[in-house]
């Protein structure tokens, strides 16, 4: 079976392009990333700041258990047309990658399915490999968070 | 010593590319690898010297010759590079799908 969530990244380009299909009509998938109690969510951090407008801006933060803050992000929204398109930046605060600008498409396939085209383009292509190859690492520390999370719940 | 060498760095040259996928297809000395490509013989022996360096070839000793042959574990490396980062926006595309199946029930009531 083909994966629904595909990345593609060519090489020695700047960019990647991401695309997911989803069992969702056009209106609730670009819901999920409209309402922030929603983004929360599924993107598993808090949501500061979320103003769904032109020069509008954004703010996530996640905390561990202690409360310390382990990622915080920000950008400015340049484009939103509902149930169209989102056009925004994305820094990772305290990290050493630079911002990153985003295009994200959501698209009607059926009434019941759609589709996210998420376009990001990076500073450089050293800077997209970086960011490509992270995950390993926070793989790792996610897995570690959630089996810490787990063994607190036994005690 | 040489610097260690970053595996991805190595996979950036399309050179190096084609050499790994000749010698895909089966092991090679490095004549006939050179064989198959404009370059002179410097320039490809340096391109297999960095692919071995970095362990994405593997000599192996035939009476007189040396054949290069693919390490496939380093070859899964690579091939399993993006797999993390795609995995990590499936897993939460696969959550935001899940919330917002289960957000119209909720409404209705």
């Amino acid at each position: 079976m083909e994966p629904k969530t595909k990345v593609h990244a060519e090489d020695n380009k700047q960019e990647i392009v991401i695309t997911r299909e989803f069992d969702l009509p056009l209106e609730l998938l670009f819901k999920a990333y409209e309402d922030p109690k929603i983004v929360a969510q599924w993107m598993g951090t808090n949501v500061l700041k979320l103003e769904n407008k032109k020069h509008g801006s954004w703010q996530f933060e996640t905390t561990d258990e202690q409360g310390t803050v382990v990622f915080r992000a920000n950008g400015t929204i340049h484009d939103f047309n509902v149930n169209k398109n989102i056009t925004r930046t994305f820094e990772m605060e305290n990290s050493p990658f630079t911002t990153q600008l985003e295009f994200l498409e959501f698209e009607k396939l059926t009434d019941e399915t759609s589709k996210l085209t998420m376009h990001i383009i990076f500073k450089s292509v050293a800077y997209r490999d970086q960011l490509l190859k992270m995950p390993f690492a926070q793989g790792i520390n996610m897995a570690h968070n959630r089996l810490q999370e787990i063994v607190n719940k036994l005690k | 010593m040489e610097l260690r060498r970053d595996v991805f760095q190595a996979i950036a040259d399309p050179t190096r590319r084609a050499i790994i996928s000749l010698v895909a297809v089966h092991a090679m000395t490095p004549t006939a690898i050179a064989g198959n490509f404009d370059s002179s013989r410097q320039t490809v022996s340096k391109h297999i010297q960095i692919l071995t360096e970095c362990q994405i070839l593997k000599q192996k000793q035939n009476g007189r010759e040396i054949y290069y042959h693919l390490n496939p574990q380093k070859i899964k490396e690579i091939a399993d590079f993006i797999e993390p980062f795609r995995k990590l926006w499936d897993d939460r595309f696969n959550k935001l799908e899940e919330i917002m199946k289960n957000y119209p029930t909720k409404n209705k009531e």
